[in-house]
């Protein structure tokens, strides 16, 4: 095998549960975003355009559609004969069997894979962040700093620091300092749980944090303060795009949102950036003599013959004539039948809304989360998950 | 259907669209929003359960091998069989001009003979269907034929003067064939399909080639209609013959009406096509779209009625689409009308043009044009 300058490590073991029902079934990154895509195409998108080969997809809850859709990385361009992707799921060893700890931990238990690449850097990266990135600018970064490890971060408003890692860094760019959830952050420089290693150091320093039994294996909380203490070269890197951690239903629904903008800062259509995924076998979708479209993105095979406002519709969904939907995301597979009205609802895969059905109201601020494979039936009125209980599961 | 290789013949009918087949064989022409004609066939093929599909090309193929690639797409990229590009020979077109549809299954008669499968289906690049031929295929070995041809009962104004017609007995069985010359009761028109065992068929193309006959039709099915045992298999679905400017515009506006969207695009089994990772569709604030069908990596602004827009096509504010097929990459500017317009790849309409054909005699505005 070639030796890989850089290998990128996706940790996409997550349950997610703060995104409520959406993962009831799948892991995070496997959750369907912006009308075709799965949050996982964006990191493994930005591997392929920045020219990463291997990447490693550390996978843990509910990995079966995760695995199934990464399959064997055709769709990123990653069936590579040297390289390509891995999916490592947590396996069974000698005398133990155990789950990934902490981000650290995960990398820690495929210290092997790895050390089979043998590369001079280990890109560590999320699997369920929206945002296109060009991680060979980074590396740049990493290079020409002669760094030890960099971290990407992002200015965040001032008063959503305390919900990050939060850094000081001198004027070379240098972190002179790190604390994971501040109280009261001295900066607005959040890290985006995105780091580069040199990959000796990274190693050293995972078996050292491995012994501790102190440690919670964390990189936010464990593995960066002490190369910090240590006296490591940490720098930032500072990243002026569109970031967006999607781990709650309100900022799912924002960053979905946030695609309609008429110049959306992450823009989907850029030909120079491609965000890759497994493309549905659909026809184009078919707006009906009765269908009206605004402001929003539709997928293949959907037929619309209702009217939809600022909404993100996936492949092979159907809008029956007189619906309405607003403010929504309608998920793949998912039927809206005749005169049923969603307003700021997230309608889960394959799911039924039937006949004259109103899923959340014009005027709330709530958004209702109908799970997958759900039927509501006809005229049900459902607010905020208020109608769970009469609910039925269809085959 | 393992037992069964496909051949897709596309030697006929190069010129019958004029400019949309000036740079590309009738295989490769955009259809439906974002396929090629030969996604349909080979989709059908792939569907059924074959797994090793040869072309047979002639000239211009760069666009279609650039569209077929590895075969991955349809699943043929296999480690045997799969899908093969059958070049002509180094001379093509002996002076002259080819001397009939035979002559390529002449030259690539090394690889049919060595291919594993017992029977063949032969089919042309310019019939637009959605069809399983296991019923087919079944139908064959049932009756015992020596060759099958599928046929389709038409009963409409269309010219089919192009097509063989068949007449059958009751259980099936050819007594006649004829390309369409004086008036005929039989409307049982030849969807240029047949199943045929490969052992007859190469024995048969090597007599043709002694002979000197090079046409299939004439030389190979009509000719041996009383020494062979010829079935023809009556297909009922909805197909599309794309023979003409006329008929592809009137073809691709068909798929508007949702009853053939649905019986072309999922009836017997999905349609496979070269994936282009385009984003979903943009409606923009001022987006009016009705009775269209977009496909993805649009952005749409203006006004769309009645029409079929191919992948990345962009409509600017105030532009006006109507009855209009809009090929991949178009861009229709500002306050452009088009109306009763082919555009193909890559055209540019500009700021406050304005287009328009007629309904039986679309205006058809060549690749890369800017007006």
């Amino acid at each position: 095998m070639r030796k890989k300058e850089c290998v990128a490590m996706i940790l996409a073991g997550g349950q997610g549960s703060r995104l409520g029902s959406l993962t009831q079934k799948i892991a995070k990154p496997a959750v369907p975003f912006g009308g075709k895509y799965r949050i996982i195409d964006f990191p493994l998108s930005n591997c392929h355009n920045s020219g990463i080969d291997t990447v490693g997809v550390l996978t843990q809850y509910r990995p079966l559609a995760l695995h199934s859709y990464i399959g064997i990385g055709s769709s990123w361009d990653l069936d590579r004969r040297d390289g390509g992707v891995y999916v490592l799921p947590p396996y069974a060893q000698e005398g133990s069997a155990e789950w990934y700890k902490g981000t650290a931990d995960a990398i820690y238990q495929n210290l092997n894979f790895i050390d089979m690449m043998n590369p001079n850097y280990v890109l560590v990266l999320s699997g369920d962040h929206i945002y296109n990135m060009d991680y060979s600018l980074m590396l740049e970064h990493h290079k020409k700093q002669k760094a030890e490890a960099t971290i990407s971060v992002i200015e965040v408003p001032w008063h959503e620091a305390s919900r990050f890692g939060i850094m000081n860094t001198n004027t070379t760019g240098r972190i002179t300092e790190f604390v994971e959830k501040p109280k009261d952050a001295k900066s607005n420089l959040a890290s985006m749980g995105i780091y580069i290693f040199n990959w000796r150091l990274l190693r050293k320093s995972l078996e050292e944090d491995r012994k501790n039994a102190l440690s919670s294996h964390d990189f936010g909380k464990d593995i960066i303060p002490k190369l910090l203490s240590d006296g490591h070269r940490l720098y930032a890197y500072y990243f002026k795009g569109y970031w967006k951690d999607v781990g709650t239903v309100e900022s799912f629904w924002e960053a979905n949102m946030d695609l309609l903008e008429d110049d959306p800062q992450l823009d989907l259509h850029n030909p120079n950036w491609r965000v890759y995924s497994v493309n549905a076998t659909r026809p184009p979708h078919y707006v009906g003599v009765t269908g009206s479209l605004t402001r929003s993105l539709v997928g293949e095979g959907c037929s619309i013959l209702g009217e939809v406002d600022h909404s993100v519709i996936f492949p092979g969904a159907h809008i029956g004539k007189g619906a309405v939907i607003k403010d929504s995301i309608i998920m793949p597979y998912a039927t809206i039948c005749e005169n049923a009205q969603v307003y700021r609802g997230i309608i889960g895969r394959k799911s039924l809304v039937e006949r004259g059905a109103v899923i959340g109201a014009k005027d709330q601020l709530e958004i209702t989360v109908i799970e997958e494979n759900i039927v509501i039936p006809s005229n049900a009125q459902v607010l905020d998950n208020s109608m769970i209980s009469t609910q039925k599961q269809v085959g | 259907m393992q037992n069964v290789m496909g051949i897709i013949n596309l030697n006929e009918g190069q010129d019958l669209l004029k400019e949309l087949t000036k740079g590309r064989p009738l295989a490769a022409l955009p259809f439906g929003g974002r396929y090629r004609l030969v996604d349909f066939m080979l989709s059908n093929m792939v569907n059924s359960g074959m797994q090793n599909v040869g072309i047979l090309v002639h000239d211009k193929y760069r666009a279609l091998m650039d569209h077929l690639r590895s075969g991955k797409d349809w699943d043929l990229a296999r480690k045997r069989d799969g899908l093969f590009i059958l070049p002509p020979n180094q001379n093509p077109c002996s002076p002259g001009g080819c001397r009939g549809n035979i002559e390529n299954f002449y030259n690539n008669l090394d690889y049919i003979e060595s291919s594993r499968q017992e029977y063949m289906l032969i089919a042309g690049g310019h019939i637009v269907c959605n069809l399983n031929y296991r019923k087919v295929f079944k139908f064959h070995q049932d009756t015992g034929a020596d060759i099958t041809v599928l046929y389709k009962e038409d009963d409409l104004e269309e010219d089919v003067s192009q097509y063989a017609i068949l007449d059958c007995q009751p259980d099936g069985r050819i007594v006649d064939m004829g390309v369409i010359s004086q008036k005929t009761t039989s409307r049982k028109v030849s969807m240029e399909m047949y199943i045929i065992k490969k052992s007859l068929l190469v024995e048969m193309i090597k007599d043709c080639h002694t002979r000197g006959g090079w046409d299939f039709v004439k030389d190979v099915l009509i000719k041996n209609v009383n020494q062979l045992k010829m079935f023809g298999f009556p297909y009922k679905g909805y197909i599309a013959r794309i023979d003409s400017i006329k008929n592809y515009y009137r073809h691709n506006m068909e798929l508007l009406k949702p009853e053939k969207w649905e019986e072309l695009f999922f009836r017997s089994g999905l349609v496979y096509t070269k994936v282009k990772d385009e984003a979903p569709v943009k409606y923009k604030e001022n987006a009016r779209t009705f009775n269209t069908m977009v496909a993805n990596g649009c952005i749409i602004e203006g006004r769309v009625e009645n029409s079929i827009l191919f992948r990345g096509v962009k409509v600017h504010k105030g532009a006006y689409i109507k009855d209009s097929i809009i090929m991949q990459k178009c861009e229709i500017a500002e306050n452009a009308i088009i109306e009763n317009v082919i555009c193909d790849k890559n055209v540019c309409i500009t700021k406050g043009k304005w287009l328009k054909g007629e309904t039986n005699y679309p205006l058809v505005v060549e690749k890369g044009t800017i007006i």
